[in-house]
């Protein structure tokens, strides 16, 4: 029996060669996408450095335009790193911008008061669908989708107009800008800066964050290990909601009113950039970090159509489209190696 | 060896599903420091057993103790803060963390609620080594064969207790015993080559020396003989005898399991091949599929019995699924009766009269939630297609000759198959492709997880089905059982098939071990 026994040894062993080895290594794709991200913006820089594409302002816009999607995009990493996903996110976000602008505009309340709130209740929708999408067992699709509607409808009920926010601490906190020696952020995008440090250290150095990898790798057996698994979706869909109604928050200081179809369909961007970023749909591989880099592409591709100035905005959809099928397509193969 | 107190004692324990009485009234001991083996035929109430124990399933009576004090488990995490660790027979770790993390994982030591990486790295390190394994535990789990991830699951299971939690504040006294005293081991070697069967074992004598109490089931008889000290057996959900594997052999053994003589089983060690093959059936030429097999010829006549040998991962699934149309053929033709087949889907395939049992018959073949009358049923009307149903009493014989003919059980058509035991799941399995009466029936590792008595009902099946003219190709991972039943042997290494033996007196296992070690046609 020894010829038997050895063979598979070596096979395996073959196997793990090191090209296998680097394919299947999940930080690949956060490389592949900060790659695909500086050749854009060196093929920008080519292209219109007599327009003034070189200034430093002009990435750094990047942040101050995409602060909203960026913070959006870290909620959708963790349920998707969970396994899970959130539809529901681009309704939080108009709800938080109507909900917001009705509370400060209509009802005369302080900004530090109604911030609280928004957050509070944008977590509290989270933990709803979380509590649902656990205790029923229940697909996440179905239940966000519920989620999508009702805060999408409840826009409606406090007001079919949109309305715009003159009060003077938005104006100046949006107006606000903090000089970082080549240029300026917007007060948005340090906190999207801000949200993205945090949510790293969370997915990375709290047993939190661990469960949540852990879940998304293999709930049956995240189960097994004894690993308190309700707990963690529940407050994976509480982080989500919560990110939402701060992406709410964000998206009403940058547009500075608050509107029933505001942000219908972010969703859809936020788990785009996820995927650019690199995260597996499936769960439990990739990195916020990724979604950064996600997020920067998606906007970079509105600033390189902005800058061409010919072209329709519908080109972005166009973009992101082509992206998200090649980036599917490199994360197949990826895991198709991987299996085999 | 004076008799210590058990560590633990199940006493009358009752467990009912519907329709299903997997448990009734069985006591079970376990000693620390030993290995207790628990055997049993499938569906004998082995893995009932094991999951009442471990929370999964509630205890519907009788009761268990541990060290004395009462206890009852609603989850698997209480039973291992009670000190019952459980290793199952799939890896259940996730594949996508660390070695490291999947050992700490819920446990892991952190300062400010801020994971030590570096501690926890270091601690994992030490423990792979002080049980003497050679594991990079900074790597990913995935990069591991199997075997390893079994390990990796075992060091998980006993690194529990080996640290106090780290002072959360949760009011849990020092020392209050979450150390490992239990250590289930659900067939873990089922999926193992030798090399690593010794070194599972080696890592359970050191536990055993430890003084952890060692429950391990395994359908290998030698196994248990080679490693238990103390085995249960069970027959149909009650308790057949506890006994010193010293004090029983393995014919003794059997004769509990299956609860009648052996002489049944001896039958078909003498079985005779029958030698009328009828004209070839199948015949592929230049079959092959880049990265998976290389180009083959292969013929399979009527009523023959062609046996696929070879290592894990030489090729043989691969060859069957081309067969099969499961996965497109890059290259070469197929004919069956004399007529060419396009097999660009398993469609064509089973139109042509093909079938396929998977090796993966919980995620290739059977539908769990389905009963065991919509799973035999399956094949049947997808041949016959949506538009011709087939009339309720002609399906509700069908399925019950099948039953009967396969003893399926429990011979109830309505129970749930995902309920079944793993030897009655791949009977059913069968009947669905038996019931379309195919001309080349494909058996990927049909005994594969099976007790023995299944295995012998099933290999005695495909003989009666070649002798009915029935052609079979039969893949399986035991030569002993490839020798036994097939009439030409197929050898295959490297995703190669490197030759083709006439089944006769001349041909031995270790005949086929040579012709696999050097890869050379006779």
């Amino acid at each position: 029996m020894t010829a038997t026994a050895q063979k598979p040894k070596a096979a395996a062993n073959g196997t793990a060669s090191r090209t296998t080895r680097l394919l299947a290594d999940p930080r690949l794709p956060v490389l592949v996408t900060a790659a695909l991200f500086l050749a854009m913006y060196g093929g920008g820089l080519s292209r219109y450095t007599n327009y003034g594409f070189g200034e430093p302002q002009v990435f750094l816009n990047l942040f101050i335009d995409n602060g909203y999607l960026l913070v959006a995009a870290i909620g959708a990493t963790f349920v998707i790193l969970s396994g899970g996903i959130d539809l529901s996110v681009g309704s939080v976000i108009g709800f938080t911008t109507m909900f917001t602008a009705w509370l400060v505009e209509r009802q005369g309340l302080p900004l530090v008061l109604v911030v609280p709130i928004a957050l509070g209740v944008g977590a509290f929708g989270g933990f709803l669908m979380g509590y649902v999408i656990h205790n029923f067992e229940i697909q996440p699709f179905i239940v966000t989708l519920a989620g999508l509607f009702l805060f999408r409808g409840l826009c409606l009920v406090i007001s079919k107009e949109s309305i715009s926010v003159s009060d003077p601490s938005v104006d100046t906190l949006a107006q606000t800008r903090v000089p970082l020696g080549l240029g300026e952020l917007s007060i948005g995008a340090l906190v999207a800066l801000a949200v993205l440090a945090v949510a790293y250290y969370v997915l990375h150095h709290t047993r939190f964050g661990r469960r949540v990898y852990a879940i998304g790798g293999n709930e049956q057996s995240a189960l097994l290990m004894g690993l308190p698994m309700g707990g963690t979706k529940i407050a994976v869909y509480t982080v989500s909601g919560f990110c939402s109604a701060l992406a709410g928050l964000l998206f009403m200081l940058y547009i500075q009113s608050g509107d029933p179809l505001h942000a219908v369909g972010m969703e859809l961007d936020a788990i785009a950039a996820v995927v650019i970023g690199g995260t597996l749909l499936t769960g439990g591989s990739g990195y916020v970090v990724g979604t950064l880099f996600g997020v920067l592409v998606l906007g970079l591709i509105k600033s390189l159509i902005t800058f061409e100035g010919t072209l329709s905005s519908w080109w972005t959809k166009i973009a992101t489209g082509v992206l998200l099928c090649a980036f599917i397509l490199i994360q197949r193969t990826m895991t198709g190696r991987k299996k085999t | 060896m004076a008799e210590p107190r058990p560590v633990l004692q199940m006493t009358g324990v009752v467990k009912e599903f519907p329709g299903v009485r997997a448990l009734s009234g069985v006591d079970f001991r376990l000693f620390p420091g030993e290995i207790h083996a628990l055997i049993g035929e499938n569906g004998a109430g082995k893995s009932t057993l094991i999951k009442v124990l471990t929370g999964v399933h509630s205890l519907d009576g009788g009761t268990i103790t541990l060290d004395g004090e009462s206890v009852e488990f609603t989850s698997p995490l209480q039973a291992q803060q009670a000190g019952i660790s459980t290793v199952y027979q799939e890896v259940n770790l996730c594949p996508n963390l660390s070695v490291a993390e999947n050992i700490f994982i819920g446990r892991e030591p952190t300062r400010g609620g801020r994971i030590q990486w570096k501690r926890m790295r270091k601690e994992a390190a030490e423990l792979v080594d002080r049980l003497g394994l050679d594991i990079d535990v900074a790597a990913p789990l995935s990069s591991y064969p199997l075997a390893v991830q079994q390990l990796v699951a075992i060091v998980r299971s006993v690194g529990t207790g080996d640290r106090e939690t780290p002072g959360s504040g949760a009011g849990q006294a020092p020392g209050s015993g979450t150390a490992t005293k239990v250590l289930v081991l659900d067939e873990p070697t089922s999926s193992l080559d030798r090399d690593e069967v010794l070194e599972l074992f080696r890592l359970m004598r050191q536990l055993r020396d430890d003084g952890v109490a060692i429950l391990f089931v395994s359908h290998f008889l030698d196994q248990i003989y080679e490693i238990c000290d103390r085995m249960t057996v069970l027959r149909n959900g009650t308790l057949v005898g506890e006994h010193l594997v010293r004090d029983l052999d393995q014919v003794g053994l059997i004769e509990l399991m299956i609860g009648k003589a052996l002489d049944q089983l001896e039958e078909l060690h003498e079985h005779q091949l029958h030698s009328d093959v009828g004209e070839t059936l199948v015949k592929a030429e230049g079959l092959g599929r880049s990265g998976k097999i290389s180009p083959f010829d292969l013929e399979i006549k009527k009523g023959e019995v062609l046996g696929l040998a070879g290592l894990l991962g030489s090729g043989r699934t691969e060859l069957a699924r081309l067969l099969f149309g499961a996965d497109h053929p890059d290259t070469g033709k197929v004919t069956i009766g004399g007529k060419q087949v396009s097999m660009s889907a398993p469609n064509d395939a089973i139109g042509a009269g093909v079938a396929f049992c998977s090796e993966n018959r919980r995620t290739e073949g059977l539908v769990p939630d389905l009963t065991v009358r919509e799973n035999i049923i399956l094949a049947l009307q997808a041949a016959r297609g949506w538009t011709r149903p087939i009339p309720a009493s002609q399906r509700d014989e069908l399925v019950a000759k099948y039953i009967k003919a396969l003893d399926i059980r429990p011979a109830n058509p309505e129970a749930r198959v995902g309920q079944l035991s793993g030897g009655n799941q791949q009977k059913v399995l069968l009947a669905r492709w038996l019931i379309t009466s195919p001309q080349l029936l494909i058996l990927d590792e049909p005994t594969r997880g099976i007790d023995i008595g299944a295995k012998t009902e099933i290999q005695r099946l495909v003989v009666s089905l070649s002798e009915d003219g029935m052609s079979v190709l039969y893949i399986a991972a035991e030569l002993e059982e490839v020798l036994r039943l097939s009439h030409t042997i197929g050898v295959l290494r490297d995703r190669k098939l490197v030759a083709r033996l006439a089944n006769g007196p001349e041909i031995t296992t270790s005949r086929i071990l040579e012709t696999i070690a050097s890869g050379e046609h006779q």
